[in-house]
């Protein structure tokens, strides 16, 4: 690991001005994935900000019957809290599917969203990859990509947004909150990832000094009509080849509201909600699910390795639609897909 | 507890922690995990350095009572903390129930991962969300054994955890 010096600051305020001061400098909280990056020479921050002293731990359920969830909450805090557990299940079961029980002991929320990607490229600093050094090529597009994205990429990156928790908070509808020199600004989830276009470095949206305060998930009355389906290499403790949050309302045996949002296919949580709208009123159907899902993926392109995501993306969210829809959502212990 | 509070600087900082019980004022460089300092600082050589990414177990201690994996974790972001390791489990020479239950059970062969396996069944049994064998199996997951010994850890910690639900005082 290269070496750094080491910061602690007390507020908000004074972590984003340190941020904001310092191009070599970068944040650390549970410190679960940057650590790991810095051990790889993949990282190297001149300056690691600890923002751990700042209080925004805490998990509650605001007037407006929203979700709110500090940044520095853990991954294992939010998962088993009871008000998730009971309002938010999906979020919870999502954010069980990932990593191990060590890891959410230290990982928090604003760190789950600003991981970065396991691309063996950009994980590698002997090989070319435009994420970690732009310009230099991407060594996945022609390369090792079994793991790499058939949605959203470019010619500059294929690499995929690692996140189980992330794609439920997609489909959750989840506001970020974030601060900065310039203040504070709410960032809709959909436009806080973004793809890597013609920037593949830049894996969001935020601005230099920000930094994320807090998660906010809307109250849903999906009761249990909503499944988080992971599929991977083995069944626990491995990330998503493609996994799917999904959630329903019925009226009868109509949809009155579908949202799916995708992992493991794309640079961040696939979501259309386009589709969405137009299959609001139609039968909930194998028939149904199988047309959405193709909408949902329409445009999927397979580069080589990877092109098996294009059969399993679709019957994924596919299964993942009839869980929800029965009521049935995934258990993240009994790995039986049902 | 000190606080660095504005403090900038990539030398020595002075922390505390209170390792298996005893205090310890130390000075640590910012790029020193608590795992190297256990190990290469203290002689803790008890807790092992696997893989060193996170992705093994074997560096597994508790941190204020809560399974971590040392090697991610910075020394100096835990000042003030209590840490836990293999050594510290036993009372004396009575060793705590999940160590007995590990031998009783014959729970591992070359032994290496089992400090951490053993420090992991502990967090995992205060946890409290496992409450059978297919949620000992999930929740340990994050604890690799290469010479496969999961089916006698998984006996061992189930019977440690019912010893604890039937009123057998754990220490």
């Amino acid at each position: 690991m290269m070496r750094f010096s080491y910061q602690k600051p007390a507020s908000v305020s004074e972590a984003a001005g340190l941020l904001a001061a310092d191009p070599s400098a970068q944040i650390i909280a549970g410190g679960t994935n940057i650590v790991d990056l810095m051990k790889y020479d993949v990282t190297r921050p001149g300056t690691i900000i600890d923002i751990n002293a700042l209080e925004l731990t805490g998990i509650a359920v605001n007037t407006e019957g929203s979700l709110v969830l500090g940044a520095l909450a853990t991954n294992a805090e939010t998962a088993y809290h009871p008000d998730v557990v009971n309002g938010w299940p999906l979020l919870s079961s999502a954010i069980l599917a990932g990593a191990s029980a060590q890891l959410r002991n230290a990982a928090t929320n604003g760190g789950n969203l600003l991981q970065r990607t396991r691309c063996y490229y950009f994980y590698d600093p002997s090989t070319p990859c435009n994420k970690r050094r732009p310009g230099s090529g991407c060594g996945a597009l022609e390369g090792v990509n079994r793991i790499h994205a058939i949605l959203g990429e470019s010619e500059n990156c294929i690499a995929v947004h690692p996140s189980d928790m992330c794609i439920a908070l997609a489909a959750l509808d989840a506001v970020v909150t974030v601060e900065g020199p310039s203040g504070k600004r709410e960032i809709a989830f959909e436009d806080f990832h973004r793809l890597p276009g013609d920037i593949p470095e830049a894996d969001n949206n935020l601005q230099r000094g920000e930094i994320i305060t807090a998660i906010t998930v809307p109250t849903n009355d999906f009761g249990q009509h909503h499944t988080y389906l992971k599929l991977r290499d083995r069944q626990s403790y491995a990330f998503a080849l493609v996994s799917v949050a999904a959630a329903v309302k019925l009226d009868g045996d109509t949809l009155s509201e579908i949202r799916v949002a995708v992992g493991g296919v794309a640079h961040k949580p696939w979501r259309r909600k386009d589709v969405e709208a137009e299959f609001v009123g139609r039968p909930a159907t194998r028939a149904t699910f199988e047309a959405f899902a193709q909408a949902l993926t329409a445009g999927a392109t397979g580069h080589g390795q990877n092109d098996f995501k294009l059969e399993l993306a679709p019957r994924a969210i596919v299964r993942a639609l009839e869980q929800a829809a029965a009521g049935t959502p995934q258990s993240q212990t009994h790995k039986v897909i049902v | 507890m000190t606080e660095h509070t504005g403090a900038s600087s990539s030398e020595g900082h002075a922390i505390t922690l209170a390792i298996n019980g005893i205090e310890r004022q130390l000075q640590v460089h910012p790029w020193t995990t608590l795992l190297d300092l256990l190990r290469e600082d203290l002689a803790l050589t008890g807790t092992k350095k696997g893989c060193d990414h996170g992705q093994c177990g074997a560096c597994t201690v508790l941190i204020d009572g809560v399974r971590i994996n040392s090697c991610l974790t910075l020394a100096v972001m835990k000042d003030g903390a209590e840490i836990t390791t293999v050594e510290g489990l036993a009372t004396g020479t009575d060793l705590h129930p999940v160590q007995e239950a590990f031998i009783e059970h014959d729970a591992f062969q070359c032994g290496y991962c089992t400090p951490g396996q053993i420090c992991s069944a502990v967090g995992l049994i205060k946890e409290g969300h496992a409450h059978n064998r297919e949620e000992i199996r999930e929740l340990m997951s994050g604890n690799i054994c290469r010479c496969g010994a999961y089916t006698n850890i998984v006996d061992a910690i189930e019977d440690a955890m019912a010893q604890q639900n039937a009123g057998v005082p754990a220490q």
